[in-house]
């Protein structure tokens, strides 16, 4: 077990914390899950705490970061922005990124934070088990108590239920659940004496072993074709309720007129009538459309868990006491395979497009 | 090959989830367990990597003696031997249960399982870290979220979706892998397999439980969620009241041939 964490010797208050926020990128620029989770730190670090934006060199990525995705990290009120890279450093390390992070707290960050992406709940994990230190996964909320204790609340089956937590440790590692936090309030980019805030960049080598390189990912650059489930605008959902593989000859049309894409519930992949990679739900993949408009779907909770970020749920279901009913907006009582086809007709009708 | 595969006993949960009087724990009184939805591929993986290269499967859980019937579950789909860690029943925290299962591996032959399977979280406390902190403690390497997995001699191809690119990692054996659903569809359970299952000895250790720096103080139901959905109509006598809502939500404007005099009032105004 190493000596992660400001050492209670030096009482670090709740008020002056340091903490360390993991970011990541995603295209061009800083992700906006983590640009959340940053200020999600922000709140943890308190008002005279010292807050680190970490970001990891990748190939490919230069410059590492750009002025822009600078403004943004310092918009959400970061003291300074670390780049890391290192020999060998080339891809998505686990274990290298949990070493320096790890080397990065050590003896003085009060809590390090990531966004509860498949990256950074794994980078935490790896950085829990080389502290021996526990890591809370999920966290919408958390503030300190005294040092080296903290309250959280945490969510569970993928947001269905919340945990309020109480969790002890050197230093809080915790992964936010990023979806569920609101977006960070930007802070003025200006000093005490009114002069604008220089950002500070700064570069850190880790001291890595081949042993934190075992595990490095290789990317390829092939893209899914289409809209993809997870940021679509509009989701047609299907379940049990298609009745098979041949109902969703209307649902895609739909979601064609619409400029979507289908997504089903899990009964639909167990029974083989679509691809999991369509499934939403906790244990496919998490929607946030504008409009998700579920038909013949139940709405079992693991399944509302992934479209917890839906704007507007519409629901089509035979059953008017099915559970998607008390989750949905609006509501159409009838059969999917009536409704669908004759609410395509009217789009067409309405468009001049009906041949 | 001798696989090692790694579940979890959850509440069955369907479209409503009750926290029990004290706050403690998810009613099961109206539900039944089951194992977490990762974790069951996880199983059906191991199961067809062994019926290619032989080997066996060794299914473990941690929890109370009624986990036993999860282990029988996974026997019924070609898991060879179970191993239960029971415990009194409490809620092991993540850091306890991978120190459980390391100590567990090292008791039923350190050298055993070149391979380890877990899920990647499980559906109840979603702790995302059980396998990768086993690795460590065993000195393993250690892939999570897997959806494709590929044994070629002594290493290991593994892959995954992130950010709408292919990751593919390789690692040496002995490794440990935490999959996601999808990477295979887990068959039905045989009824030679169930009575098989049915009379399969249970090999059951006690691990020594220890306390862990995060403790649930109690659970609760988001207030939000329930609602009243207004309901449009019946049938398709519903439809103009549908496309209504849809034009007001603002999605008819990105129908591909929407009119060309239609503009940003929607296309079925």
């Amino acid at each position: 077990m190493s000596d992660l964490g400001a050492s209670a010797d030096h009482g670090v208050s709740a008020g002056e914390s340091a903490v360390l926020c993991l970011l990541e990128h995603d295209g061009d620029g800083i992700a906006a899950g983590s640009l959340r989770a940053l200020g999600f730190a922000r709140t943890l670090a308190g008002s005279g705490g010292r807050l680190t934006a970490v970001l990891f060199g990748l190939p490919g990525a230069e410059p590492v970061v750009g002025d822009a995705a600078l403004a943004e990290v310092m918009a959400v009120g970061a003291s300074e922005l670390c780049v890391v890279s290192a020999e060998g450093l080339a891809g998505y390390a686990p274990v290298a990124w949990a070493q320096a992070l790890e080397q990065l707290a050590a003896g003085q960050a009060s809590a390090v934070v990531a966004a509860a992406t498949d990256h950074g709940s794994e980078v935490m994990a790896h950085l829990g088990a080389l502290t021996g230190l526990p890591v809370a996964a999920n966290c919408i909320a958390a503030s300190a108590v005294g040092p080296g204790s903290w309250q959280l609340v945490r969510q569970r089956w993928a947001g269905s239920v919340l945990e309020d937590a109480a969790l002890e440790a050197s230093c809080a590692l915790l992964t936010v659940a990023a979806d569920s936090v609101p977006v960070a309030d930007t802070v003025p980019a200006a000093g005490s004496d009114g002069a604008a805030v220089q950002p500070a960049v700064r570069t850190f080598v880790p001291a890595l072993t081949g042993d934190d390189l075992r595990v490095v990912a290789t990317e390829s650059a092939e893209q899914s074709a289409g809209v993809s489930l997870a940021t679509a605008r509009v989701v047609v959902g299907g379940g049990r309720g298609v009745g098979g593989p041949e109902g969703f000859a209307a649902l895609e049309e739909l979601a064609g007129l619409l400029g979507g894409v289908v997504g089903v519930s899990r009964v639909v992949t167990s029974q083989g009538w679509r691809p999991h990679r369509q499934q939403v739900g906790q244990t496919g993949t998490k929607i946030s459309p504008e409009l998700y408009l579920a038909c013949g779907i139940s709405g079992a909770i693991q399944h509302m868990a992934g479209c917890l970020s839906a704007k507007h749920i519409v629901a089509v279901n035979t059953d008017p006491e099915a559970p998607i009913i008390s989750r949905a907006e609006y509501a159409v009582i009838g059969d999917l395979n009536e409704v669908i086809p004759a609410l395509v007709k009217a789009i067409r009708a309405a468009d001049g497009t009906d041949g | 090959m001798d696989i090692l595969v790694c579940v979890k006993r959850v509440p069955m949960v369907g479209g409503k989830v009750v926290v029990t009087a004290d706050g403690q724990d998810v009613d099961t009184r109206m539900s039944g367990f089951t194992v977490s939805p990762h974790e069951e591929c996880a199983v059906e993986e191991g199961v067809r990597l062994t019926e290619r290269s032989g080997g066996s499967v060794t299914v473990l859980t941690l929890g109370p003696p009624e986990a036993a019937d999860q282990l029988r579950e996974m026997l019924a789909l070609g898991a060879h031997r179970g191993v239960l860690l029971e415990t009194d029943g409490r809620e092991w925290g993540p850091v306890a249960t991978s120190a459980a299962i390391a100590w567990a591996v090292g008791e039923l032959g350190p050298a055993s399982f070149p391979l380890m399977l877990f899920g990647n979280e499980s559906a109840d406390t979603g702790g995302y870290q059980v396998g990768v902190r086993v690795a460590h403690e065993l000195g393993r390497p250690c892939v999570t979220g897997i959806k494709r997995l590929e044994l070629a001699g002594e290493v290991l191809r593994a892959g995954r979706e992130y950010r709408g690119a292919q990751e593919e990692f390789e690692v040496a054996l002995p490794a440990v892998v935490s999959v996601k659903e999808g990477i295979n569809l887990p068959r039905y359970p045989s009824l030679p397999g169930r009575l098989r299952a049915k009379r399969a000895e249970i090999t059951v250790l006690r691990p020594q439980w220890q306390a862990d720096g995060l403790r649930k103080v109690g659970l609760r139901v988001p207030v939000s969620s329930a609602q009243r959905a207004q309901v449009l109509g019946q049938g398709t006598d519903a439809v103009p009241e549908l496309v209504r809502v849809l034009g007001e939500i603002g999605v008819l404007q990105s129908a591909p041939r929407a009119n060309a005099g239609a503009d940003g009032d929607g296309a079925a105004a």
